[in-house]
């Protein structure tokens, strides 16, 4: 049996996601068996170099990049993943949503209590720079996501199972306790 | 002398539970509830600046800013649409030079959004000071304009005549018509004042109860509960006080029987208060009256008054020693979810009106934690109309489930809107010929939490059998587009009105309203009318009827128009976000002076 292809990334998240992957522990030996890598910051392969099959999201859309990543992901990937919060609603990062982004980044860059030395009070808009979104998006706002996970971040156990799953074919056992986190 | 607040405050007893009375008295007085009166107010009742603000902030008439010296209050329900509602808002925005919802830079006028009125039959209305207009055009709002600019006090600014019946009251003075169209055994006027109370001050309560089940008379608000079993829980349930509430918060869009009733048969209504009070053994009675009924206040209270005169409320009512009765009024604030009977509990204790977690239930833990029974304007009327002429009479009227006769409110497009009350079992044909319904597209039958029926179901019939309702009726003609002026409409009035205690109701229909807005843009797609159907269901998690129900606009329109969604899908894709990075980019372009390079 050919390995199965996985591909990740990380949008507007913090990379906790991709730390509870690697929590999967001694378990990666077993992973890297049955599937292999490839775009990812796991391996560090920056462009796609084939399809995938499974291409897992951490993070939503704060900007034009990430809407280009994502888009890329769903071009390559037979199946998303959208992992964790951030993915899935937006999370943390989307608490800017609903202040203007004049003031977010006036707050960032020239009035806020830990802005020194920008004297000329410049707010970055070097045309290299990715160009932020009026809000936060969930991916599946942007793209179809076929699957989510759902945690801040998703257990390490929890990820292990669903790719399991999705490389056998299988139903996934997603116990109450792991869904629920009130 | 005190201030203002404290003079207030003195008047209400420094009582917490007060607190509604206390705001909207504030309100009136000074334009404003400021952070400063907040302060005083919270002092004064010995109660926390968030007690406070999160009643004042709950409700739509208070605000803390000024709202002008005349207030304007422009109703912007589906039926006010309709009647030309457009025209008659950018009237008042071009004679006051200030947008709705802004105050005019000298402070003089306000202009308002606010959801139904209670006035269908006679769109478009306002209300100004607490002071009814209706049937605007936009010459008179230029006179109406005109007429604040010179500072006329508002009850100069009514035209030479006025409505019809007790609208030409002298405490009531206003320009609403009734419309009584078809007078039924309930609205009609043949009940000597204080007849039924003498003949039941001589029954045993027990009777009383017994005689109210036996009529099969269920509750007339919408939920059709049966009266004289909420009476029998309410008096078996342990409590040294027990009340009456009358719910008289008709909020539910296209509505207005209750401000009729209210108007015609006030003195009927506090019989069937005193008549429950009576049966139950409770003492006091609330009526909990819309704040867009204000200007009956001083009608109301002069009928309760008359009434303590005559002896048929107060104490030893008939000369009877254990019967004793007193009304109040509650007024609200301006919250369709306080027509919810545990919502507008909390409301008349002076919080916010979200509604209860249940059980336990009004009849055993109610108003301030009392035994309370809560029935609607035209339950307790038809309460008096039974105890006289006995419940086999009225089992004889409507249908096997649905026993009496219902007073309808009928609005849109027909020749003749206004009251009828008809027998339950009448078919929506029946009633199309009686009101004049023409070229109709469709009935949305008891307001936007009901059913919206096409042509196909018009032999449907009215009753808790098969098409229930509170008593709201819109008659839609062939021009009207449904899912733009309709659906779409009713759906901002469930997230306007939202208490926002539950997540499913505070979300789903803000997603949804998303969903049905992507579909009309022409860039949906199948799936997404499937997810609308199905995700009504996650609604039904509410706590209370209004998020229980406020996908029904949508979901009934797909079950009964489904054309009118599967027409503007127009691709064959099977997902579509309607994502748009250019959008998405505009506003930190201009932030930041960058062109857009995506």
């Amino acid at each position: 049996m050919s390995k199965a292809v996985v591909a990740t990334t990380s949008l507007a998240g913090c990379f906790g996601c991709h730390m509870s992957i690697l929590d999967i522990d001694e378990r990666i030996l077993d992973l890297i068996e049955v599937v292999e890598f490839n775009k990812s910051p796991i391996d560090d392969i920056k462009k796609f170099t084939k399809k995938c099959d499974v291409g897992i999201i951490e993070g939503g859309c704060c900007n034009s990049e990430n809407v280009h990543v994502l888009k890329d992901f769903r071009e390559n990937c037979k199946i998303l993943i959208a992992l964790g919060e951030c993915a899935i609603m937006g999370g943390l990062p989307a608490m800017r949503n609903g202040i203007p982004i004049k003031e977010c980044l006036e707050e960032a860059y020239i009035g806020g209590p830990t802005v020194q030395g920008n004297d000329q009070k410049i707010v970055p808009n070097d045309p290299e720079l990715p160009i932020l979104l009026d809000k936060v998006y969930p991916c599946h706002e942007v793209i179809k996501i076929d699957y989510y996970l759902p945690g801040c971040p998703p257990r390490a156990d929890l990820i292990w199972e669903a790719l399991v799953a999705l490389i056998k074919g299988e139903e996934m056992d997603l116990p109450y306790e792991v869904v629920k986190f009130d | 002398m005190g201030t203002i607040v404290e003079t207030i405050l003195k008047k209400y007893g420094n009582d917490s539970t007060r607190l509604m009375d206390i705001l909207i008295d504030v309100q009136n007085e000074k334009s404003c509830i400021s952070d400063i009166t907040v302060k005083e107010i919270a002092n004064g009742l010995n109660i926390s600046m968030a007690d406070v603000e999160q009643t004042l902030s709950f409700y739509h008439f208070f605000s803390k800013t000024p709202t002008g010296k005349y207030t304007v209050y422009l109703n912007d329900s589906v039926v006010a649409f309709m009647m030309g509602r457009e025209k008659i808002a950018k009237a008042f925005e071009e004679a006051v030079e200030c947008k709705f919802g802004e105050v005019s830079p000298d402070g003089l006028i306000g202009l308002f959004n606010t959801s139904c009125i209670g006035m269908n039959d006679q769109e478009p209305a306002a209300i100004i000071n607490n002071r009814v207009f209706t049937k605007l055009t936009p010459f008179r709002v230029k006179e109406l304009v005109k007429d604040m600019k010179a500072g006329k006090n508002i009850n100069e600014m009514f035209s030479a005549s006025t409505g019809d019946g007790n609208n030409s009251h002298e405490l009531v003075h206003s320009v609403v018509n009734n419309n009584i169209r078809k007078e039924g055994p309930v609205l009609k006027d043949d009940i000597a004042q204080g007849e039924i109370i003498e003949k039941i001050s001589k029954m045993d309560p027990e009777d009383v109860i017994n005689e109210i089940k036996d009529s099969n008379i269920r509750g007339r608000g919408g939920a059709g509960f049966p009266t004289g079993l909420k009476w029998e829980f309410c008096r078996r349930a342990a409590g040294d006080q027990k009340y009456i509430f009358c719910n008289a918060d008709e909020g539910e869009p296209g509505t207005f029987k209750d401000r009729v009733m209210l108007t015609e048969r006030a003195e009927l209504l506090f019989e069937g208060m005193a008549l429950a009070g009576y049966a139950v053994g409770a003492t006091q009675g609330i009526l909990y009256l819309r704040y867009e009924y204000k200007y009956l206040q001083e009608y109301l209270e002069d009928v309760i008054k008359r009434a303590e005169e005559a002896g048929l409320l107060g104490r030893n009512i008939a000369g009877n020693k254990k019967f004793e009765f007193n009304i109040r009024i509650q007024f609200g604030a301006g919250a369709y979810v306080c027509g919810e009977e545990s919502a507008l509990i909390e409301s008349a204790e002076g919080k916010r009106g979200e509604p209860r977690d249940r059980p336990p239930f009004p009849v055993e833990k109610g108003y301030l934690e009392y035994p309370t029974v809560v029935n609607n304007v035209e339950t307790l009327c038809s309460a008096v109309k039974i105890m006289k002429y006995g419940s086999e009479w009225y089992r004889g009227l409507g249908t096997l489930e649905s026993r009496g006769t219902k007073v309808l409110s009928i609005s849109g497009d027909c020749f003749h809107p206004g009251v009828y009350e008809i027998e339950w079992g009448f078919t929506i044909n029946d009633i199309l010929d009686m009101v004049g319904g023409f070229d109709v597209q469709a009935v949305q039958v008891g307001g936007p939490s009901g059913t919206l029926i096409a042509p196909n179901e018009f032999d449907r019939i009215l009753g808790y059998e098969d098409l229930a309702t509170g008593g709201s009726l819109i008659i839609f003609n062939q021009n009207r587009k449904l899912l733009k002026d309709v659906v779409l409409n009713f759906t901002d009035f469930f997230i306007e009105e939202s208490c926002g205690s539950c997540s499913t109701c505070r979300i789903m229909p803000v997603v949804m309203r998303d969903k049905l807005v992507k579909i009309m843009d022409g860039i949906g797609v199948a799936k997404d009318i499937d997810d609308l159907f199905e995700w009504g269901e996650i609604l039904k998690a509410s706590r209370c009827g209004l998020g229980q129900t406020a996908c029904n606009p949508i979901v009934s329109s797909i079950n009964n128009f489904r054309d009118l969604y599967t027409s503007q899908i127009k691709t064959a894709k099977d997902y579509e976000t309607g994502f748009d990075l250019n959008l998405a980019v505009q506003e930190a372009c201009e932030a930041t002076n960058r062109v857009p390079n995506i």
